[in-house]
């Protein structure tokens, strides 16, 4: 009988990821929504053109400048083209982009860091001096260049948000990574001869996650956040497609006074999935931080 | 009976008098209104800068706006004329064309005054057309080759100045109205013919007081302009503002008066809003144009009926009621301004591809095009547009969608607005928004960019037949004669060969104070800047 109750114990017992999830929303409800509201985001972008109403580029001019209505929940932007369903749509461009630069800007921000730390000396030196240039440049500006430079379509845009992320991302796994290259496992590691490549990758790497996942969390609210910017400055995605900085710009301008739907939604979107972002980045930092944990 | 009739004769009499008294009442302030008024400064906005003082080296209305109003033409475009196209004398006094249509003489009127107090001769006129047709080395004369029909020009006295042509051109006596050709001094160009790059010093009704580089522009009126009585304001200041919503804003603030360029739709309809009665609002087709260029050497645009289809896909008329609520376009046009001289009526324009009043048979036959010429559904090219908000984002949203209907799939790519014109002249597109903009409405002026050796020519078409069309509609005396070959020449750049594909006109909107009175609009914002008929009304 005590063998059963032991083993029912054991069914119910709920997995790691499932109590670390648990654990993350009891202790930190705002970051919970954050979470949420990023899970929305994913979901919406991935249903777009099953949750549409409308195709997002199809020009209606029997519908110009329509109010919200029955007919057309958030209402129509200048070219009668409904203004949900290029919300919708939008997001898989906000969630592309921001994914995509900030993936990429962490993952090799990582890299470098990590590498700039266990090889140290000149290496060390000139990675620095070199990541300490583009720090000096504001984010929106270097991003503002690199679009210049390459072009504006949809890779060249990940891109020219990705190359600011980079710096930024090296210089913190940076400071992570100088403490673990002191660690015995890793003298350990080198006197059993492993290569440099395995010795960063697979023993300092992980041992980098907790900053590399924060800066990629914060990145993400960053990267849709500059992506609008550049769309709203006619740098980033072009017309038609959809995408929340673009619907910014233009007639949404121009119509401010007489159609305010066609700025506020997408403004809206843009600022909740910058909030969620961040709330979500800044509690996952919370909760991986080691200094933080204790306090 | 008698006496019946004579009382209600009486009363009719006195009912009449009591009318005509009373209408006489509620005209006389009106009339006073339009008797011209002397007096005030009229304040408007400029968007841009001059480059340069110097007109003859310019293309931007920056330096129109600001400077024209210190010049003299030989001839200019009546300024309440609007459409734009009639010359009449200024500097000139009267003129005559010899029968071979190849000798124009002109009289000057006599007691012409620089702002210095020099007299102007035909000297002047000679120097100043001189440097326009044969500049000195190293200066640039952005319109000599409009005058390539000018063999000498000719000052045989102080009063007389004669052009002699090496082949008759209908349009001569208008390119002569041009509002770029100011008219220097002989001596001042003799001793430097930079001079005018720098310093300001003409005939014309105001003289120059200051300019502050990125503020303003002062002018005062000039007492000893010839057309006495005139001008009537005491001067002017031209305020330079580049944002378009501080433009409006320094209108709607009643801070300027007017912005002589144009306003865009949602602008005027603001204005109007705000300021009701005290604004006043001008329309008139406007002399700019954008086009679709297609590079003939890039598959499958090399195909005729590839370019019929994309211009047959376009519902034009639907657009232009549409797109005129938001963007600076309006008319449907042909290869001139509707409205002027030489337009096409619409029952003929609605004869070529792409003016069809049935669309669902213009796409029927697009689509029928597209899959003779081995053109799959779906098919994808990318569109280049200029990076300028008006009316370039709009229409290229619009192509776009009337080109999906015909199965094509177009992404635009938007090119940094300095950049394009580099890119078309690289021929570095597939298919690309290209532009024109008129300073009169004039064919010889407009068509001249479809000849085949043309710098304009961005699509690479060549067509000699086009170039010998040109040549004929240029050299024709008789109107007939000259509209039967301009309407033969748009039927082969439009509908046989649709070498480019024309878009919407653009559409000229100048809401102003109600206070400024004698400024006609025109097609062109390069014309009627002088400022010599316009006043105050308080």
């Amino acid at each position: 009988m005590a063998v059963r109750v032991e083993a029912i114990r054991e069914v119910r017992e709920p997995s790691r990821w499932i109590r670390a999830v648990r654990d993350f929303c009891r202790k930190r409800p705002l970051g919970a929504i954050g979470a949420a509201v990023v899970v929305l985001m994913l979901l919406v972008a991935v249903t777009a053109p099953w949750l549409a109403p409308y195709n997002p580029v199809t020009v209606d001019f029997g519908a110009m400048l329509a109010a919200p209505s029955a007919k057309h929940w958030l209402g129509t932007d200048a070219f009668g083209r409904d203004v949900l369903s290029r919300l919708l749509y939008g997001s898989q461009t906000a969630l592309i982009v921001g994914f995509g630069a900030a993936l990429i800007g962490a993952t090799a921000g990582a890299v470098l860091g990590v590498g700039s730390a266990y090889f140290g000396g000149r290496i060390d030196l000139y990675l620095q001096r070199l990541m300490d240039i583009f720090l000096s440049f504001p984010l929106i500006i270097l991003a503002l260049a690199m679009v210049a430079i390459l072009g504006n379509n949809l890779p060249n845009l990940i891109t020219a948000i990705t190359i600011p992320m980079i710096p930024r991302c090296a210089l913190v796994t940076r400071s992570s990574a100088l403490a673990i290259r002191e660690m015995p496992y890793i003298d350990a590691a080198r006197a059993a001869g492993f290569g440099h490549a395995r010795i960063m990758l697979r023993h300092m790497l992980p041992n980098v996650m907790a900053p590399y996942l924060i800066m990629l969390t914060a990145f993400l609210g960053q990267a849709i956040l500059l992506e609008a910017s550049l769309s709203f400055l006619g740098l980033g995605v072009q017309e038609p497609t959809a995408a929340w900085g673009l619907m910014l710009r233009g007639a949404a301008v121009e119509f401010a006074e007489a159609a305010p739907w066609m700025a506020v939604f997408p403004g809206l979107a843009i600022s909740l999935a910058v909030f969620a972002f961040n709330l979500f980045g800044d509690s996952l930092r919370d909760a991986l931080d080691p200094k933080l944990r204790t306090l | 009976m008698t006496h019946r009739y004579r009382e209600s004769r009486l009363i009719l009499a006195g009912c009449l008098a009591l009318s005509l008294a009373l209408g006489i009442a509620l005209t006389l302030p009106a009339m006073a209104q339009d008797k011209p008024r002397y007096g005030g400064e009229l304040v408007f906005v400029v968007p841009s800068e001059p480059p340069s003082y110097d007109a003859h080296q310019e293309e931007t209305f920056g330096v129109i706006h600001p400077v024209a109003p210190h010049y003299s033409l030989l001839l200019r475009v009546d300024p309440f004329d609007k459409t734009g196209t009639k010359p009449v004398g200024d500097l000139a006094e009267s003129w005559t064309i010899s029968k071979d249509g190849v000798t124009y003489t002109f009289k000057l009127r006599k007691g012409v005054k620089f702002h210095d107090g020099s007299e102007m001769t035909s000297r002047d006129v000679k120097a100043s057309y001189d440097k326009i047709i044969f500049p000195p080395m190293a200066m640039k004369s952005l319109r000599k080759g409009a005058y390539a029909a000018v063999e000498a020009v000719e000052a045989p006295d102080p009063q007389t100045v004669r052009f002699r042509l090496k082949w008759p051109e209908s349009s001569f006596l208008l390119n002569l109205a041009s509002p770029w050709n100011w008219i220097y001094k002989a001596d001042t160009l003799a001793k430097d013919p930079w001079w005018y790059e720098k310093n300001v010093m003409g005939t014309g009704p105001f003289k120059f007081v200051e300019h502050v580089r990125g503020s303003h522009w002062v002018g005062k009126k000039n007492p000893d302009y010839w057309d006495k009585g005139k001008p009537y304001l005491d001067g002017y200041r031209a305020i330079f503002i580049s944002s378009s919503s501080a433009q409006v804003a320094a209108v709607r603030g009643e801070r300027a008066m007017i912005q002589f360029r144009g306003f865009t739709p949602a602008d005027r309809d603001s204005l109007v809003q705000a300021l009701g009665p005290k604004i006043t609002v001008q329309e008139s087709a406007w002399d700019c144009v954008l086009m679709v260029a297609m590079h003939h050497e890039k598959r499958p645009f090399d195909d005729k009926r590839v370019r019929r289809a994309l211009t047959l896909a376009l519902d034009r008329y639907q657009g232009s009621q549409a797109l005129s609520r938001i963007a600076i376009v309006k008319e449907v046009a042909g290869v001139q301004v509707p409205g002027t001289p030489w337009a096409t009526p619409p029952d003929e324009l609605a004869k070529l591809a792409g003016y069809w009043r049935d669309i669902n048979a213009s796409r029927a036959e697009a689509r029928r095009l597209l899959k003779e010429a081995g053109v799959p559904e779906g098919f994808a090219f990318t569109f280049k547009n200029r990076g300028i908000p008006q009316p370039y984002e709009p229409l290229g949203i619009w192509m776009i969608d009337q080109w999906r209907q015909i199965g094509l799939n177009v992404k635009q790519e938007i090119i940094e607005a300095s950049a394009y014109h580099p890119m078309l002249k690289r021929g570095d597109f597939e298919v690309a928004m290209d532009f024109q903009c008129g300073f009169i409405v004039e064919p010889d002026l407009d068509l001249g960019r479809f000849l085949t050796n043309s710098d304009a020519n961005y699509g690479k078409h060549k067509d000699t037949v086009i170039d010998d069309l040109y040549v004929r509609q240029a050299r024709a005396i008789e109107p007939e004669e000259r509209r039967k070959h301009l309407r033969a020449l748009e039927k082969r750049l439009l509908d046989e060969e649709v070498h480019v594909l024309y878009t919407l006109q653009w559409h000229r909107i100048i809401p102003h104070s109600s206070k400024v009175k004698g400024w006609t609009i025109t097609p062109s914002h390069y014309l009627n800047n002088q400022l010599d008929t316009v006043w105050l009304s308080q």
